[in-house]
């Protein structure tokens, strides 16, 4: 697997909420080479502090050679990258790590949480192009607040997708957890993607393991150098030993590993 | 600024021990994997030297996560010394190594003398090895856990079994976590030790206060990055002026100009660690940029800058 270094310039800054920020890069062979699933290693800046890189799910490509992260601010890192205006420059390193199964056997449903949602959407569309494009799929999208939630429920619709969400408030779709939606929809699918929370992955891997379906999920650990270096991101594997989330993953299959974290 | 020199016309060749190195820029153990990690990033042919993940006879899984922690210019890690243990290195990880030209340190560890022992001489009969690196920062397991590389006594010991089972260049890698770095460097010195390196990490800790817990799942960690640069410096300096053999400078190194300081102080070559991570291509910028600075100073070789220090 060959992952590039890459100067990318921003061309599009979103604000999709005050918090949520959806960035639009110039990466061509970052880009080219990208599968859904995946994830870069984002500069925050020249200085040294914040030090490290932080790692983004790749959200969107296009066939500009751009491509999308869509975060929120919770700390230093993300808090710089939110202020940066289009034509500022932000070192990359990807594509990372190993991405979606894209053969799901049959139906499958995605279902994101928060900034979960990120890498479904690069899912969503790489579908559009396989065999496995028929409509009205279900993607199940949760968030605190509707704000957060509406533009990416449309986005998804475009692309031919059957939305349901849910909110902690209930400002938009059904009030409670995104994992609820879950039950009706396990008899017809094959296979699920996931990616969320924790306690939100676990639920949903432990109602796959009941009702005996697929379920890929996608993991976020704290990481170095996402180059599989510096043996820093590492997650308890079903039979003993650890999962390096940057280079067995993020995604994995639910049960390689455990969830009693 | 110009454009960087890349006329490799400049000598830029220094000796350690029986080692010869093409430039004196290295990579850290454990910030660098096994070397194949940073292949599609950077060109391994133009490396002093790589050094490899710190190895043991049996494979180690390492400690519970959170493992690594950001801090101010620098991290925190809690590794536990995860690694694939001697065998599985040389039969899965060194091979791939050995196309390239750049010299292999393999970099060991242990919890007893024994295991340096057994370690060296297993390594001695591995072709493609130019020499072993002792990270001497690992707990003593005979001696109620305390580091063999707080004790003179405990570090010779182990540098002494290590040269008896090996024709190969032993670095000795010292810990600054004691408080006479020049005793410890002199008595691995006196045990047979071809060089010492250092620093390795400085121990640290860093607290949650939404949870009153320790960040790290292992609540201490070794600090590395920018942060250490200053002690590191210090304590290169002192050691180089406290022993014969050469010094190889470690600790917070990204830039040429932190190399230029190590060189200064005395250190014979550098390992780039924590740099490695946020900025995979510091070691090829820096050979770029130690060449040029040569070049510039028409200097003879790198080697004017070693120990150049005006005081
Ligand atoms: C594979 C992967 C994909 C990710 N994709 C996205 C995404 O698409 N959108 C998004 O909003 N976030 C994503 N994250 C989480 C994102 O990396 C963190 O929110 C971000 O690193 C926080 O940085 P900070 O400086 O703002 O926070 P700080 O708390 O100041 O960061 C301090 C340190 O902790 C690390 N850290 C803090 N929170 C996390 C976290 N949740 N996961 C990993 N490291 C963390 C930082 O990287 C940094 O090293 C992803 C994480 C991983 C591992
Ligand atoms: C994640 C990580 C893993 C490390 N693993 C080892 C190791 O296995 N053996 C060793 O001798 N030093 C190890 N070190 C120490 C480094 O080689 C180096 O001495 C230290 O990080 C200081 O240099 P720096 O500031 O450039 O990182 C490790 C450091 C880090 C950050
Ligand atoms: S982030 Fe460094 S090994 Fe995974």
């Amino acid at each position: 697997m060959t992952e590039f270094q890459e100067k990318s310039t921003i061309t599009l800054r979103e604000t999709l909420t005050p918090e949520v920020i959806r960035l639009t890069l110039k990466a061509p062979k970052i880009a080219a080479a990208a599968k859904p699933g995946q994830f870069v290693m984002a500069r925050t800046g020249e200085g040294l502090d914040p030090l490290l890189r932080r790692p983004f799910s790749i959200h969107r490509v296009h066939s500009d050679g751009t491509l999308a992260i869509l975060f929120k601010i919770i700390g230093k890192g993300t808090r710089l990258m939110a202020e940066m205006n289009p034509g500022t420059a932000l070192s990359l390193i990807g594509p990372l790590g190993k991405g979606f199964n894209l053969d799901p056997q049959g139906p499958f449903c995605m279902i994101g949480g928060g900034m979960g949602i990120a890498p479904l959407y690069f899912l969503a569309q790489t579908f559009r192009q396989s065999e496995y494009r028929e409509n009205n799929q279900p993607v199940l999208l949760g968030s605190q607040t509707q704000a957060e939630l509406l533009l990416l429920a449309e986005e998804f619709s475009e692309l031919g997708y059957s939305v349901l969400t849910a909110t902690d408030d209930g400002t938009l779709g059904h009030q409670g957890f995104v994992t609820e939606l879950l039950d009706e929809i396990l008899r017809k699918i094959k296979q699920v993607y996931v990616c969320g929370p924790i306690p939100m992955m676990r639920t949903v891997a432990l109602k796959c393991r009941d009702a005996g379906i697929a379920c890929q999920v996608s993991l976020e650990t704290h990481m170095a150098c996402g180059l599989g270096a510096c043996l820093g991101c590492t997650f308890p594997a079903t039979g003993g030993g650890y999962k390096h989330v940057c280079k067995d993953g993020p995604v994995l299959s639910a049960d390689e590993v455990i969830w009693t974290l | 600024m110009d454009p960087i020199n890349t006329n490799h016309s400049v000598d830029m060749r220094v000796t350690i021990g029986d080692l010869q190195l093409g430039n004196p820029v290295m990579t850290a153990s454990g910030t660098f994997g096994y070397g194949r990690e940073f292949a599609s990033l950077v060109d391994l042919n133009r490396l002093g030297a790589i050094i490899v993940k710190g190895i043991s006879q049996e494979p180690r899984p390492g400690n519970p996560p959170p493992r690594i922690i950001e801090t101010a210019c620098g991290m925190l890690n809690a590794i536990g010394l995860e690694n694939v243990g001697v065998e599985r290195f040389i039969t899965d990880k060194l091979p791939y190594l050995q196309q390239f030209d750049t010299p292999v340190i393999v970099n060991v560890l242990g919890e007893s003398i024994d295991d340096y022992a057994n370690l060296a001489a297993r390594l001695e009969r591995v072709e493609g090895i130019a020499a072993v690196e002792v990270n001497i920062s690992c707990p003593n397991v005979r001696k109620g856990g305390v580091a063999f590389g707080t004790d003179a006594t405990m570090a010779a010991a182990v540098t002494s079994a290590v040269r008896q089972q090996t024709r190969l260049p032993v670095i000795v890698k010292l810990s600054p976590n004691v408080t006479d770095v020049c005793a410890i460097a002199r008595a691995v010195e006196d045990a047979g030790a071809d060089a010492v390196s250092l620093i390795n990490t400085l121990l640290g800790m860093s607290i949650d206060i939404k949870t009153r817990k320790p960040r790290l799942a292992n609540v201490v960690g070794g600090l590395s990055g920018p942060a250490i640069k200053p002690v590191a410096l210090r304590m290169v300096w002192q050691t180089a002026k406290a022993v014969a053999i050469p010094v190889i400078g470690i600790g917070g190194i990204g830039t040429t100009e932190d190399a230029l300081e190590f060189l200064m102080a005395g250190a014979t070559a550098v390992q780039v660690g924590t740099a490695n991570f946020y900025h995979p291509t510091s070691v090829m910028d820096i050979v770029d940029g130690l060449e040029q600075y040569v070049h510039e100073q028409g200097m003879a070789s790198v080697r004017a800058v070693i120990n150049s220090l005006q005081v």
